[in-house]
């Protein structure tokens, strides 16, 4: 067959010298290839492998159960959405990993698909199955509000690698949280039908939200290197955003308790829900029965 | 406006433009001739490697080149990524390794800069004309950066592009994701066509 040499989709059959494949495993470059990942003199490296890793987390997970939406979902334009939105997350989490790699002496693989499941440190909202689009859309607003505060405040953290990560994330997330709220706001202030779903939906994930704002250990080692006032902005703006998207969407924030923690302990710690078991069985069934494979 | 990206390596007004130095015409496993000094024939080079999702524009065109820096034994290729997720950078980055190693550049290392993170506002005058030529609706301006990032409720943004087809602003957005992460969907209401807009970031 003829191929052309400046045809880049010639090229992605070529067997590359450097070993890339279109694999897990092996052949996908380090995110951060060329970067420097020097930690800064004063911070606290395990804690800041810890909280990439949390952050990186949250993105995979989030991340996996969008794309088990791909195909399922109402209508094209959703299907492109979400497959989109999944990516971005998915490269958030592959340089967080990294960046929690590099510092821990793993590889993103090994971190993604060959830890277990009380090692993964995503918050629980994350692994929640959306029983319908309502949820979804209910669901992602919540994420993408709260990580969207939480990167821009994160943009200005000491470490220059996580704060790189955390501006870029900032412009992917907007999309992301503009695109869920809009959808809120659309149900919400639709039918009957649809603003009874969207209120269920709401109501089905807000028990996952107070966990978003516990404190957290390794924050408070890292202290003000997360930014300056890491934890007093955060909630502040994730709460006038729900607000603002509920008001107009005609609905009022569910008064839902808390989803108990286990022993005082939840995600962050490496207790999941019943959900987490089933997700990590799928993301890491090829990896654990074909380690090292290429193809 | 093109707001010129803050590069180590040439700035855009500087570089050798799409292919003044073609890596055709540079004969394989030779060093490139003397007239055209080392720096810039691989800037030129590395600059004319196409974007696999937008084979239109080249990697200069993008505004993801940032730096391309020559020593006696070594090229060191530096760009950024546009989207954290987008699978078009590692094979950007093997193009632009290849075409090099083609023109005779021994060892070719390429790095990723993460910050500042690319903005669509990178993407030349150029750029912006060739996406129009290929019926993509180029960017409007970005956000400007820092500060907390407001809501947007309504279902389109404020300004839609006009249509790359006939000219019009009467256009609609159908879709705010499309088939790449770099592109929304919209409509012209005065063709009837639909076309692609490359997003703000």
């Amino acid at each position: 067959m003829m191929t052309e040499p400046d045809n880049p989709y010639d090229l992605l059959g070529d067997d590359h010298d450097d070993g890339h494949r279109w694999a897990f495993g092996t052949g996908f470059t380090d995110p951060l290839a060329g970067v420097d990942t020097t930690v800064p003199a004063g911070l606290d490296a395990a804690a800041l492998a810890r909280y990439c890793l949390a952050l990186g987390d949250d993105a995979l997970i989030y991340s996996h159960r969008l794309q088990q939406w791909v195909t399922r979902l109402p209508e094209l334009e959703e299907e492109t959405a979400l497959a989109n939105i999944a990516l971005d997350l998915l490269g958030q989490a592959r340089m967080l990993l990294a960046r929690a790699g590099g510092i821990l002496g793993r590889t993103e693989d090994e971190l993604a698909f060959f830890r277990p499941e009380a090692e993964f440190r995503n918050v629980r909202l994350a692994e929640h199955e959306d029983r319908d689009f309502a949820e979804l859309a209910g669901r992602l607003l919540v994420f993408s509000a709260w990580r969207l505060a939480r990167f821009e405040v994160l943009a200005g953290a000491a470490d220059p690698v996580l704060a790189a990560i955390a501006a870029k994330g900032v412009n992917e997330l907007a999309y992301h949280r503009d695109y869920a709220a809009q959808w809120v706001v659309r149900l919400g202030d639709g039918t009957a039908l649809s603003h009874a779903r969207m209120e269920r939906g709401l109501a089905a994930i807000w028990p996952l939200t107070s966990e978003l704002f516990r404190p957290d250990p390794d924050a408070a080692a890292l202290g003000p290197g997360l930014g300056p006032d890491f934890a007093a902005v955060e909630p502040g703006v994730f709460d006038g955003v729900i607000a603002t998207v509920l008001a107009a969407a005609g609905l009022d924030r569910p008064p839902a308790a808390p989803l108990a923690l286990v022993g005082g302990r939840a995600g962050r710690d490496g207790v999941h829900t019943e959900a987490m078991g089933y997700i990590l069985a799928e993301l890491q069934s090829v990896a654990r029965a074909y380690p090292d494979a290429t193809w | 406006m093109v707001t010129a990206p803050p590069a180590r390596g040439p700035a855009p007004g500087d570089i050798v433009p799409g292919d003044a130095v073609p890596a055709d015409t540079v004969p394989a496993d030779t060093v490139p001739a003397d007239a055209v000094p080392a720096d810039t024939a691989a800037y030129g080079i590395a600059g004319s490697t196409p974007d696999p999702e937008l084979p239109m524009l080249t990697v200069a065109d993008l505004g993801i080149l940032r730096d391309v820096a020559v020593t006696c034994d070594e090229v060191v290729v530096t760009i950024t990524p546009t989207y954290s997720g987008c699978p078009a950078m590692r094979e950007i980055s093997a193009d632009v390794s290849r075409r090099l190693a083609r023109a005779g550049f021994g060892r070719v290392t390429v790095r990723t800069q993460l910050a500042p993170a690319w903005t669509s506002d990178w993407i030349t005058a150029d750029g912006r004309r060739k996406l129009a030529a290929a019926g993509i609706a180029p960017p409007s301006a970005a956000r400007p950066r820092g500060g907390p990032v407001p809501l947007t409720l309504g279902l389109g943004p404020a300004v839609s592009p006009a249509c790359p087809r006939c000219g019009s602003a009467l256009t609609q957005r159908t879709a705010q994701f499309g088939a790449t992460a770099c592109k929304s969907l919209y409509r012209c209401d005065a063709c009837g066509e639909p076309f692609e807009a490359v997003k703000p970031l």
